[in-house]
């Protein structure tokens, strides 16, 4: 590999297999005495997962070759950092480089490196020379940024600006360590978010109950956007990498709800369904709950497939990343007319629950050719919601059961599970339509 | 459950009312037929006029036209202007093509607009002879939602007022019975349903039906309850084939519900007692919901643009059943008979104005600074642009807002801006 492409460094590590044979690849690399720095990477396979081996291999590149002392600032020259953390297969770094860069170019900040991606290793050879660091992915660059910290007192921007209000925190932060006004960029951001998110179209988003999942950092940032920016609800915030569980645990107590760390998809549906949510932010696994349980879903984070890697500009950071979460989590929801239709006339053979929101098409018409007459309908919403249940099960009477499938799909979930709860406190032994509507005054308070 | 219900009786002293005219912002009647194909399901809408009528229905429905629609506009063009009779013969035409497209329609509306009404197209005949050559698979009606006639919430009053020749004649002998007239949602309509079974009155019909083959019968035992303020003309009809009016505040709130349902109550001579006992639960966690709601409400002042009629009912339910403080009430159309309880209930202190010169309404709204105002969607993002809170008034025709169940919900409306900018940190 190296006679044939000639490069810069050589990483040298073993995969899952090759480290029960134990060759010692690192040993063997070092015995062979390239002409270009070898670093031996040890990844424990079966205990570590991908972002922690980006994260370790980032580290020992930049601990590898980041070894110039900076050199004496030239009089008159700008403000510089590095932007850290963006990789291949990352989600959206692509599209959220360019928009950071070009928000600390417009503070007059210039950008002295972008690793990893697109560095070479002279590139990363210049890491100290910039004034500070901006660490974008902690979850790739946090242990790199740490040893730079140490090595060489370069600071760290850890604000992660996804949402108006957190660009706007980095803005203010990345301004303070370069020695510059942030109020010219800030008051000149040119987002659309803060008034769409505003304007009445947008009332009817208020208190939607939403779930969040991903890696910690999209995880949190999306929590925080979903309920200061566009007033949902968050019901549920979790995360699959153990790293960071306890950032992530801070932040669901300051929502005031239990932090889920599980890499276990099963766990992540099951609560889900406890949940019953009206949307559920995640990946590309929550995709597929949210299609079983027929939730409406947004990706907020990696593991993503490839229509998250998009050909068009589409960043999650940054003020024009903030437009981009607004459109995005919106879209999946039923908009507010037919939202309010939906829930004024049951019987409609053309606007159902089954039909799901006309503005996303194509499985309407097959839905609505199957459904069976208005009778047996209700059987079926029943059995779909026993098969949910996860509090003990309670008797329905058929009355209550009809007139809990006149409730709009979107929140009979979270009705039954309150009436559920209600009747359990209240030592019901049959749900009646009574109880129902005691229940939902119950918990109007 | 000591508080008795009275029904209270018009006083005979008429309340200043300040009546404007002068730039309007409100929808023409056409829009009633967002809602009113929804609840009448084999019913389709047909509109002859321009393409102005035809945009706006498109806006209106939203994101409804993407599906097979049950309404469309039949659109004039400068020939059909040239002569009337070729007017009557392409809508014939268009008719035909549109019944023959659509078998499942049971009933037509030709819905008049400005233009149709302009050139004084003559829709009730070409009704009739629709009517003659389609039946008896296909009945053709007619009225107008025309803006010149109509404020948005009255095209359901004028559908109705159309309706009414088509119900079944109830014989002078047959049992009293109650109808209740007003587009309700589905799960309004069940909850009122109930209701009224378990009081003993009946046989209750509602009014539209959910399909047409099922028009209730009128005639002079039947005692009709309005549960919307706007129908003036059908309650008009209704008195004319024989029916009775039974007058009552109108059911928002639990207040207006008790109310309402009291003046059924007593109309079929239901025991005091047994009233009292059967409106209890609903009353009490109507209570218990509009509580939850106060602290968000309570104090708060607000003002209402006209719109629907449906203002001072929800004006009067606002200030007795949540403490808010009412600058002006807003309505297109003040039919003082049929609000006669409500403007009872409404403070002295309240400016009631009927009809809208919008700039120097906007003016006075400034003025006082409200903390909410009800408007149309075309001032709400710019009041909220100002910095005012604003709740879209057209959501209150679009939610399930009557009887106990819903009072909370109601409420939660009017609270969910204030809420809404509280928690926004953008």
């Amino acid at each position: 590999a190296f006679e044939r492409f000639d490069p810069d460094l050589m990483l040298v590590g073993a995969s899952c297999t090759a480290e029960l044979i134990q060759d010692a690849p690192g040993g063997l690399a070092r015995a062979l005495n390239l002409p270009v720095p070898t670093i031996t990477l040890e990844l424990p396979s079966y205990q570590k997962k991908e972002n922690w081996g980006a994260s370790e291999t980032f580290y020992q590149i930049v601990r590898g070759l980041a070894t110039e002392a900076p050199a004496p600032k030239l009089e008159g020259a700008k403000p510089s950092c590095n932007i850290l953390g963006a990789t291949a297969l990352g989600f959206r770094h692509r599209d959220d480089v360019i928009e950071i860069t070009r928000l600390l170019n417009q503070l007059g900040i210039e950008v002295n490196v972008a690793a990893p991606m697109g560095a070479t290793a002279d590139d990363i050879r210049r890491l100290p020379q910039a004034d500070f660091n901006v660490v974008l992915y902690p979850e790739i660059a946090d242990t790199a940024a740490r040893w730079l910290e140490r090595q060489y007192g370069q600071k760290a921007v850890r604000t992660i600006p996804m949402g108006f209000q957190a660009t706007c925190e980095f803005v203010r932060e990345a301004a303070a360590l370069a020695g510059v006004d942030p109020e010219p960029v800030l008051s000149q951001h040119g987002s659309h978010m803060p008034w769409w998110a505003r304007s009445v179209d947008s009332n009817y988003l208020t208190g939607k109950r939403v779930f969040v999942f991903g890696d910690a950092t999209h995880a949190m940032a999306a929590a925080r956007v979903a309920k200061e920016e566009l007033g949902f609800e968050v019901v549920g915030l979790g995360c699959y990498n153990r790293e960071f569980a306890r950032d992530v645990r801070a932040c669901a107590a300051e929502l005031g709800v239990e932090a889920l760390i599980t890499d276990d998809y099963l766990l992540v549906e099951e609560t889900i369904a406890a949940l019953q949510p009206e949307l559920v932010l995640g990946t590309q696994m929550e995709r597929h709950i949210a299609k079983r349980l027929g939730v409406p879903c947004a990706v907020i984070s990696a593991p993503v497939h490839v229509q998250d890697f998009p050909a068009r500009y589409a960043p999650v950071m940054g003020f024009e990343g903030a437009n981009v979460l607004f459109d995005t989590w919106v879209h999946p929801l039923v908009m507010g007319l037919e939202e309010h239709l939906l829930t004024m006339f049951r019987e409609d053979f053309e606007f159902n629950d089954a039909a799901g929101p006309s503005h996303l098409g194509g499985h309407a018409k097959v839905e609505a050719a199957a459904k069976p007459a208005p009778e047996p309908e209700i059987a079926p919403v029943a059995a779909q919601i026993a098969t949910q249940e996860t509090i003990s099960v309670l008797n329905w009477s058929p009355e209550a059961t009809k007139e809990l499938s006149k409730i709009p799909f979107f929140v009979r979930g979270k009705a039954k599970r309150n009436t559920e709860r209600y009747a359990a406190e209240q030592g019901l032994e049959t749900i009646s339509i009574e109880a129902l509507y005691d229940a939902k005054s119950h918990f109007a308070r | 459950m000591s508080d008795a219900v009275t029904l209270i009786s018009p006083t005979s002293e008429a309340r200043p009312v300040l009546r404007e005219r002068g730039q309007r912002e409100v929808f023409c009647g056409l829009t009633g037929i967002v809602w009113l194909h929804r609840k009448i399901q084999d019913a389709f809408f047909l509109v002859v006029g321009s393409r102005t009528c035809a945009h706006l229905i498109q806006s209106a429905a939203g994101v409804m036209v993407f599906a097979e629609p049950r309404f469309a506009t039949a659109i004039m063009e400068e020939r059909d202007l040239a002569g009337l009779v070729d007017a009557n013969e392409e809508l014939d035409r268009v008719v035909d093509r549109l019944l023959s497209r659509r078998p499942d329609i049971k009933l037509l509306f030709l819905v008049g607009s400005c233009p149709s009404e302009v050139i004084k197209l003559d829709l009730s005949r070409a009704a009739e002879r629709l009517t003659k050559k389609h039946s008896p698979s296909v009945r053709v009606l007619n009225y107008s939602g025309s803006g010149i006639e109509t404020t948005f919430t009255q095209g359901e009053d004028a559908c109705l007022v159309a309706m009414i020749p088509e119900a079944p004649v109830a014989s002078e002998d047959a049992p009293a019975s109650l109808l209740v007239v007003g587009t309700l949602p589905d799960i309004v309509e069940d909850q009122f349903a109930r209701l009224f079974n378990q009081l003993g009155i009946g046989p209750v019909a509602f009014f539209p039906p959910r399909n047409s083959q099922s028009i209730p019968a009128i005639g002079p035992n039947t005692k009709f309850l309005l549960a919307q303020p706007f129908l003036g003309e059908t309650a008009r009809a209704l008195i004319e084939r024989g029916a009775q009016h039974l007058p009552a505040l109108f059911p928002f709130g639990a207040e207006g519900t008790t109310h309402w349902l009291k003046a059924a109550a007593d109309a079929f001579a239901i025991p005091e007692l047994h009233f009292l006992a059967v409106v209890a639960p609903g009353r009490e966690r109507a209570k218990r919901a509009l509580e939850a709601q106060k602290q968000h409400l309570a104090g708060k002042s607000i003002f209402f643009f006209p719109d629907s009629q449906m203002e001072p009912s929800l004006a009067r339910f606002l200030s007795r059943e949540l403490d808010m403080k009412l600058i002006e009430v807003g309505t297109p159309y003040l039919n003082r008979q049929l609000l006669s309880a409500e403007m009872e209930y409404l403070p002295e202190t309240v400016t009631l104005s009927e009809g809208q010169d919008v700039d120097r309404q906007l003016d006075r709204c400034r003025a006082a600074k409200p903390d909410l105002v009800v408007c149309g969607m075309g001032l709400a993002n710019p009041l909220e642009m100002e910095g005012i809170s604003t709740k879209w008034s057209i959501e209150l025709v679009f939610s399930p807002v009557h009887g106990f169940d819903c009072a909370g919900d109601l409420a939660g409306l009017f609270a969910r801006p204030l809420y809404r900018r509280s928690v926004l940190k953008v």
